[in-house]
């Protein structure tokens, strides 16, 4: 760990805020890996940049995050990947948007460029495309009896885009390997270069069910950089914001996954529930899912005494009718039969990942954003982190219910609390860097800003929690039988459009 | 009555049963969207869905063969026959001797076979899914039919359903065995129509569909007539449920117009109540898992066995 201990030192002088960032060799870039292999750091984030590679580092005993940067030589750069593999997705998306190569990954398939973007490496030599067909190669297995089954992007239902191809010994499901990238926006492409107000509002639509944790997640990076300090009402009423984001989200996901098992009447019900919560955001901050209501410096808008009041009401209405639901959740048996057992996520795997959110807690890594890399406004606020260990889809349904009620508490607090004052302040235009993570629903999304001196964006990257999600949902329907997919990807809800960037 | 007559009330019958049979889905789903609060659409939204898949064009996969052209003709013919052939509102109609219990397992068994075959025929992998999961139902629903047919021909003694219904009518009493048979006859009506909890006729989700899956292919035309041989299917067992084990207000043979129309309402009644019956039932409870539906219906096939065993046993039981 001296390697960690040298990043965090070297990186003090360096230009990120608030967490250190460093230049590293080759040499210790590969030690770090190591570590991660290891066990002793959590791999955070890694992306491109121009002629160098970031990666984000967190050790989780002490809450220390640190950023090492490794430049380049001749286009490569030390693979990740082929010590710690959670790495190797975003060392394929690296590879895809900048043509940096990591050296020695064990997987050199492209990631998120599926042939047809008419140029490759977007954001590095822009080059012209190579005519490419489609054909990508899935992973293999092999044995007697084996069958393939190829599941979207094109779907029956009404979700996002996303490929899945089975490999099944009857109906029990010996790999799965997902596809995706077909929702690339270019999203980073489209900030680099724009100012932050446009860009603050580029990041809320990375994926747009997290919008709130995204735009804060990048406006806690952008005020890092620039020094600011934001008013203490705007911390408040950030924190209510996003708390009803994880209300609407968890109340919503509670009712779909009952549904996936054919259980109609919870989806009914949360549906509703939902519904009021996205109503009153509406009511409170002019957007149901309250989309551009944090701004670099503060929030949008006021929220008016009424807003406060509707707010309270939803409180009180979900409070009322929320205990019946999740009685009735816990009382069919039926339901229960397909939720308990199912879709079992091993605790070591979601470690070695880092996976956060829902589906780490369910599985016993206690990694909450708000309590690890606490800031405000909850900082100051007792709530308790949600920790399951069955790691089952019955678990991940728990840790909502629980999660639930703890936003509920949360928001109440943050009302009784909150402070008068200004609601935004001024961002100077200016150079700077900054790192902001944040727990949005689904876990800890990390913003990156480096802004260039007219202010404008230079580089900006939101790494999105299911990087760390989507892989674990591999492993965890292996064994499963292919019915119950759905229900172990509902319990998972990773997000397509914040991977596919 | 002459034989005009009795062609003209076989007619009515027929006719009955396909117009029946939509309004009836209709009436499920609006009963489950009111179980949930929903406002749910209009109980007349089947008929609709069928003339707007009548009016489309087919689209064929290019590798499809005369099979899977030719196999919702089948299906729909072989469903409407059997839903015709149980007794709604009158028992002893023009072709009520070929209104055998046996003969109609066999025709929804074919219907079944040729689905299955139609839905491995285009090579997708969901077809494939779809008939192996609907088979391995099949060959559990079947032997439990079966033994649901024996114990009810023991107590009748005759398969022809006319019969059968009579004897209920005059009365056999309270039987442990008939109920054990109804029961079994309830969980087999539930797997061999796909619903909750062994299949879920309304799901979007590719990979826990299992009749759904098979007919993923089919559309225009073809699709129509597959949801409503579905939609006949769903009629027919709640009329089998009806006739066999409620029999009141069937108009008996030679009845006249009055008993018809008596016929008429009690049918028209039992139904309704069926449907609600059924929305109750899918509302209050989750789909199980795939393998789960062998021991469901194992439970049936028990069932149906320990009714026909009691009556071997003694005759009063």
């Amino acid at each position: 760990m001296q390697a960690f201990a040298q990043l965090l030192e070297s990186g003090r002088a360096g230009p990120c805020r608030p967490f250190p960032r460093a230049q590293v060799s080759a040499e210790q870039w590969t030690t770090l890996a190591e570590h991660l292999a290891a066990g002793d750091l959590v791999l955070m984030g890694l992306w491109g940049d121009a002629g160098a590679v970031h990666m984000a580092l967190l050790d989780e005993a002490s809450g220390r995050l640190a950023v090492a940067t490794c430049a380049s030589v001749g286009g490569a750069f030390p693979s990740v990947a082929r010590h710690h593999p959670p790495a190797a997705r975003l060392e394929r998306t690296v590879r895809d948007l900048y043509g940096l190569v990591p050296e020695g990954a064990p997987d050199d398939r492209p990631w998120l460029d599926h042939g047809r973007w008419g140029v490759r490496h977007p954001l590095g030599a822009n080059l012209p495309a190579e005519p490419e067909g489609d054909a990508y190669p899935f992973l293999a297995a092999e044995g007697e009896g084996l069958h393939q089954i190829p599941v979207g992007p094109v779907h029956a239902g009404i979700i996002e885009p996303g490929h899945f191809r089975f490999s099944c010994y009857g109906e029990t499901v010996v790999r799965l390997e997902a596809r995706l990238g077909y929702v690339h926006k270019g999203i980073e492409g489209l900030m680099a270069g724009a100012d932050v107000a446009q860009a603050a509002r580029l990041a809320g639509r990375q994926s747009g069910d997290s919008t709130v944790a995204y735009a804060l997640a990048f406006c806690r990076a952008v005020e890092a950089a620039r020094g600011v300090s934001v008013p203490a009402r705007a911390h408040a009423l950030r924190g209510v914001m996003a708390e009803l984001e994880r209300l609407a989200n968890h109340l919503g996901d509670i009712g779909a996954i009952c549904n996936d098992a054919a259980f109609a009447l919870m989806l009914a019900h949360c549906g509703v529930l939902r519904e009021k919560v996205l109503r009153v955001c509406a009511r409170a901050f002019g957007h149901r899912l309250m989309m551009d209501g944090v701004i670099p410096g503060g929030v949008a808008g006021d929220l008016a005494r009424e807003g406060v009041s509707s707010i309270r009401v939803l409180v009180s209405e979900v409070r009322a009718a929320f205990p019946a639901l999740v009685e009735l959740y816990d009382n069919t048996a039926s339901l229960q039969d397909r939720t308990v057992g199912t879709g079992f996520t091993r605790p070591d795997y979601v470690r070695q990942f880092g996976a956060g959110g829902f589906v780490g807690r369910a599985s016993g890594r206690p990694f909450d954003a708000r309590r690890v890399l606490a800031y405000p406004p909850y900082d100051r606020l007792p709530f308790e982190v949600v920790v399951r260990t069955e790691g089952d889809v019955n678990a991940r349904v728990w840790v909502r219910i629980r999660e639930v009620e703890e936003s509920l508490g949360l928001i109440v607090r943050l009302l009784d609390t909150l402070p008068a004052g200004p609601v935004a302040t001024e961002v100077p235009p200016g150079p700077g860097e900054g790192l902001a993570v944040v727990e949005g629903f689904r876990g800890d999304v990390l913003a990156f800003v480096a802004l260039e001196a007219d202010g404008r964006v230079r580089r900006a990257h939101l790494r999105d929690p299911s990087w760390f999600q989507w892989p674990l949902l591999e492993t965890a329907i292996e064994g499963n039988i292919v019915a119950d997919f759905p229900l172990c990807n509902k319990s998972f809800n990773c997000s397509y459009s914040g991977v596919d960037l | 009555m002459d034989l005009m007559a009795h062609i003209l009330v076989q007619g009515t019958q027929m006719l009955l049963v396909l117009a029946l049979a939509p309004l009836l889905t209709g009436l499920v789903r609006k009963a489950k969207a009111r179980l949930q609060r929903r406002r749910g659409a209009s109980v007349l939204q089947p008929y609709r869905d069928l003339v707007r898949l009548l009016r489309k064009e087919v689209v064929l996969a290019q590798n499809a063969s005369w099979l899977f052209r030719v196999v919702p003709y089948l299906v729909f013919a072989a469903t409407w026959v059997a839903a015709a052939l149980v007794p709604t509102f009158a028992t002893g109609l023009i072709f009520s001797w070929t209104a055998d219990l046996i003969a109609i397992t066999a025709l929804i068994g074919s219907a079944r076979f040729f689905l299955a075959l139609a839905g491995m025929d285009v090579g997708t992998s969901f077809g494939g899914l779809g008939s192996s999961r609907e088979v391995m139902i099949s060959s559990l629903a079947e032997p439990a039919m079966i033994m649901i047919v024996f114990a009810l021909a023991l107590v009748a003694h005759s398969t022809q359903l006319s019969t059968i219904a009579s004897v209920m009518l005059a009365g056999v009493g309270l039987r442990v065995s008939l109920a054990l048979a109804l029961v079994a006859l309830l969980m087999v009506a539930v797997a061999e129509n796909g619903r909750i909890p062994v299949d879920n006729p309304s799901t979007h989700l590719e990979l826990t569909m299992v009749h759904e899956a098979m007919v993923l292919e089919y559309s225009g035309r073809h699709l129509a007539l597959i949801e409503l041989a579905a939609q006949l299917k769903l009629l027919l067992f709640l009329s089998l449920v009806a006739c066999v084990f409620v029999p009141w207000g069937l108009a008996p043979v030679g009845a006249g117009v009055p008993g018809m129309a008596l016929g008429l309402v009690s049918y028209g009644g039992k139904l309704a109540v069926g449907a609600l019956l059924v929305a109750v039932f899918e509302t209050s409870i989750a789909k199980m898992r795939v393998f789960r539906v062998p021991d469901f219906l194992g439970a049936a096939l028990m069932l149906g066995l320990l009714g026909t065993l009691l009556l071997f046993v003694s005759g009063i039981l």
